[in-house]
């Protein structure tokens, strides 16, 4: 189609060549759309990627609170992690009153620790940590030069847990590894599934209990899902991982549900919780007023209790009324806009369905670190090719625990509840909620939405820091959906109004379209003909 | 000033051979620091009468950058200075950044003062990474000497060095000087060396021949023209620092590829 082409025109042959097969244009045609993820980026393109590093600790293992995760290595990984994602967590008493989400603890690897090693300066930095902080767990994350130096972080995680009783992780999530921080989300589901989930006790209270997977509490997003699911009589035994914690997390195997937000960074886990404990999980989607009264009635379908599913109406239908005025208001002023989102694992795809209640249209949408299920729904994961960087990353497998595994339906039930509607097991992925003619673009670069924002004209643009600035002196709206620019929640009932607000502020304040540079104006240079004068 | 790195294989006596050569060097009246570029610390052993010597390493770690030179150089036999880089204990740690850490430091401390005639530098092994290619970049060692015997392994790792060297002769000035035979007795060992020197573009600079004398003086901790500077082996150290001094073929070695070295390795290793 004619954007595509146009956006892959600046290309040289061996990058076009490239390119081309991360960014498709949908047809809905006879073939299925399909696209290529998960591969390297190519050096010189802008990409928006992370580190295995930061998708590690970064995303997944730092926002639990009561535990202390130390960066192994220089100082520079530690700072630029520390607060960036805008991870809340709150003390409570479940958790001892213990969060160490405001720290970043480092051990500082210095010129003479990388030649000597650095496991003695890991082990005293654990032992302060214990000393000062007294965590519940600790976990090291690796940072690039402690795989080049060699320094095993396992055994000194072991040799720490053996002296002081405390449960110490070690992470090889160094920054190389892979082709993206989906490689560090794949390290840290492993490292829950094999040293904490299903270690604890605690029977869950409530009726319909569930954990919430895949949400990181950016904004204060979780807690406002959690105030939703507690209104219907679903309690949330724990949270992978925004102001999660690992004494909840111990836990998790006795929930009765899996929930999955972010299905890219926490899918292993829900899919080893299904093997090994027989948990069946939901895929869901809390952002969007429609797309939070599909998932809870999917929930409700789901538990097949008529109690619960009254309960959630009632929910749904007094949440809904309540922002029904402001909803309107909002809808009035951004029907019609068109929007391209470009941010990490599955929010590329949620925020579709929000913008979709405002009357908006998405007509761009690319992931950074997504792999082909992402886009095109868990059906495509035969068909995916294994590459060498993916066989780099280990891939851990598990077998039905034979005391804790347990199904809630036999098989047939199952299928009638997916036959239902209830996206059990299984993602759909992004592009089925698409319309023809959208882009989608893979590991998106700065040239892309740069070109793209010239090319398709939205109204506005989602992604991060890195496009925000170039986006808004283009002239179009910009809002970042990795920090939400300091706002939030976006997710529910009332996360809905809020983003419904920034998006119409945004939209509505186009001051870089109105400006004009004084350059674009004025010449800079003055200038005068000398040498004429005495003959004119 | 002359700066001479000596590689070659693992255990093939680079750090007896460049200690006996520097012992006659020094005989000739030429001043002489020997940086030792291992991790064990034993380039320095003969020299200095023991291996009491603290490394710079050691020294950065224990007291930060704040480190005196009296502290890591020392002076032995005939006024050898020597210095040992040091390095991690085997397995943990990067000793090839320990050696680019350790280099750097000795030139800030002026370390290479003007009335030094030659700096040894005696490398670890092959050239196993980055790190122990220090010495011959840029502004460092301009020639290097790779001790072998007529052992094949010593001769694939000859070869294998000689890449090295031909990668940084490209870039910078480095060249090589020659190998030095380090007699293990092999059967024709010497035309094999000369063979193979030959088709690397350079020479075989000296035999060494095998002999105890040079047992007995590393068991007294000193070089053999130190402990016993009558005995004919003696005169051989002599006669290689003399050949070193006055050495003027300093090549791009042309490493050669594996069968053709394995084609000489046949014509002269095998006794018909």
């Amino acid at each position: 189609m004619r954007e595509r082409e146009e956006l892959l025109d600046k290309y040289t042959a061996k990058v076009y060549k490239n390119r081309k097969q991360h960014i498709t244009q949908l047809e809905f045609g006879a073939e299925p759309d399909t696209i290529t993820a998960n591969t390297r980026a190519i050096p010189g393109t802008m990409t928006a990627r992370g580190c295995c590093y930061a998708g590690c600790k970064g995303v997944v293992v730092g926002p639990l609170k009561d535990v202390a995760v130390i960066t192994h290595g220089p100082i520079g990984c530690a700072f630029y992690s520390w607060g960036t994602r805008r991870n809340k967590a709150k003390n409570d008493p479940e958790s001892d009153n213990k969060n160490f989400v405001p720290y970043s603890l480092c051990t500082d690897m210095r010129p003479t620790d990388i030649v000597f090693g650095g496991e003695k300066k890991l082990e005293k930095a654990i032992e302060e940590v214990i000393d000062i902080f007294h965590p519940k767990c600790i976990m090291i994350c690796s940072t690039c030069p402690i795989g080049l130096i060699g320094d095993d972080v396992q055994a000194v995680a072991k040799r720490t847990e053996a002296q002081y009783g405390i449960k110490t992780i070690g992470f090889s999530c160094e920054g190389y590894k892979g082709v993206s921080q989906s490689a560090g989300h794949h390290i840290a589901n492993n490292g829950l599934m094999r040293y904490i989930i299903g270690t604890g006790d605690k029977k869950p209270v409530g009726k319909f209990t569930v954990n919430l997977l895949g949400e990181y509490n950016i904004g204060a997003d979780g807690w406002e899902e959690e105030r939703i699911l507690k209104r219907c009589g679903i309690d949330v035994v724990s949270v992978f991982t925004g102001d999660g914690s690992y004494e909840t997390l111990q836990n998790a195997h006795l929930a009765d549900l899996n929930l999955v937000m972010c299905h890219r960074s926490i899918n292993y886990v829900a899919e080893m919780m299904k093997t090994k404990y027989g948990m069946d999980w939901i895929k869901v989607n809390f952002i969007g007023v429609g797309a939070t009264c599909k998932s809870l009635r999917m929930i409700g379908k789901y538990f097949d209790d008529p109690e619960l599913i009254a309960r959630i109406e009632s929910v749904i239908a007094e949440e809904t009324e309540s922002i029904r005025e402001d909803m309107e208001n909002y809808k009035a002023k951004l029907k019609g806009k068109t929007a391209g989102i470009f941010v990490g694992g599955s929010r590329a795809h949620h925020y579709q369905l929000l913008l979709r209640d405002l009357g908006m249209e998405t007509i761009m949408a690319g992931y950074e670190f997504a792999h082909r299920d992402d886009y095109e729904g868990s059906a495509i994961r035969p068909f995916i090719k294994s590459d060498a960087d993916t066989k780099n990353i280990e891939e851990i497998t598990v077998e039905p625990d034979p005391e804790k595994y347990r199904t809630r339906y036999p098989e047939e039930m199952l299928v009638s509840l997916q036959k239902d509607g209830v996206e059990l097991d299984a993602y759909t992925g992004m592009i089925p909620d698409m319309i023809k003619g959208s882009m989608v673009v893979d590991d998106y670069n700065f040239l892309e939405v740069d070109q793209l924002g010239k090319i398709m004209k939205p109204d506005i643009i989602f992604s991060g820091i890195k496009d925000k600035y170039s986006t808004m002196k283009d002239g179009i709206g910009s809002r970042q959906l990795h920090s939400y620019d300091y706002s939030g929640p976006y997710s529910g009932f009332r996360g809905a109004v809020i983003f419904a607000r920034d998006v119409a502020m945004s939209i509505y304040t186009p001051t870089w379209r109105l400006v004009k540079a004084p350059w674009k104006n004025t010449p800079l240079l003055t200038g005068t003909i000398s040498g004429g004068e005495k003959h004119a | 000033m002359r700066q001479v790195a000596i590689y070659g294989k693992g255990g093939i006596g680079k750090s007896t051979t460049t200690q006996n050569l520097t012992a006659g060097l020094a005989e000739m009246g030429k001043k002489i620091m020997i940086v030792g570029c291992d991790p064990k610390a034993d380039s320095t052993r003969l020299v200095l009468g023991g291996l009491a010597q603290k490394t710079v390493l050691d020294t950065l770690r224990e007291e930060g950058d704040d480190i005196d030179l009296d502290e890591i150089l020392k002076v032995g036999y005939a006024g050898i200075k020597g210095v040992e880089s040091g390095g991690p204990e085997p397995g943990v740690g990067c000793a090839g950044r320990g050696i680019i850490t350790s280099i750097n430091l000795l030139e800030q401390l002026g370390a290479y003062e003007a009335e030094l005639d030659y700096v040894f530098y005696d490398v670890l092994g092959d050239v196993v990474c980055g790190g122990f290619a220090m010495p011959i970049r840029e502004g460092k060692a301009q020639e290097i000497y790779i001790v072998c015997s007529g052992e094949m392994m010593a001769l694939y790792a000859a070869n294998n060095i000689a890449k090295g060297i031909a990668k940084y002769a490209n870039s910078g000035g480095v060249r090589l000087g020659g190998l030095i035979c380090n007699s293990r007795k092999v059967d024709r060992e010497s035309e094999l060396v000369e063979a193979v020197a030959r088709r690397l573009g350079t020479q075989m600079i000296h035999f060494v021949p095998r002999d105890n004398d040079v047992q007995r003086a590393e068991i007294h901790k000193r070089t053999v023209i130190d402990f016993s500077p009558d005995v004919p082996q003696a005169d051989e150290y002599r006669q290689l620092a003399q050949k070193i001094d006055e050495n003027e073929l300093f090549v791009i070695p042309k490493p050669m590829a594996i069968d053709e070295l394995e084609a000489i390795l046949m014509e002269y290793g095998v006794m018909d």
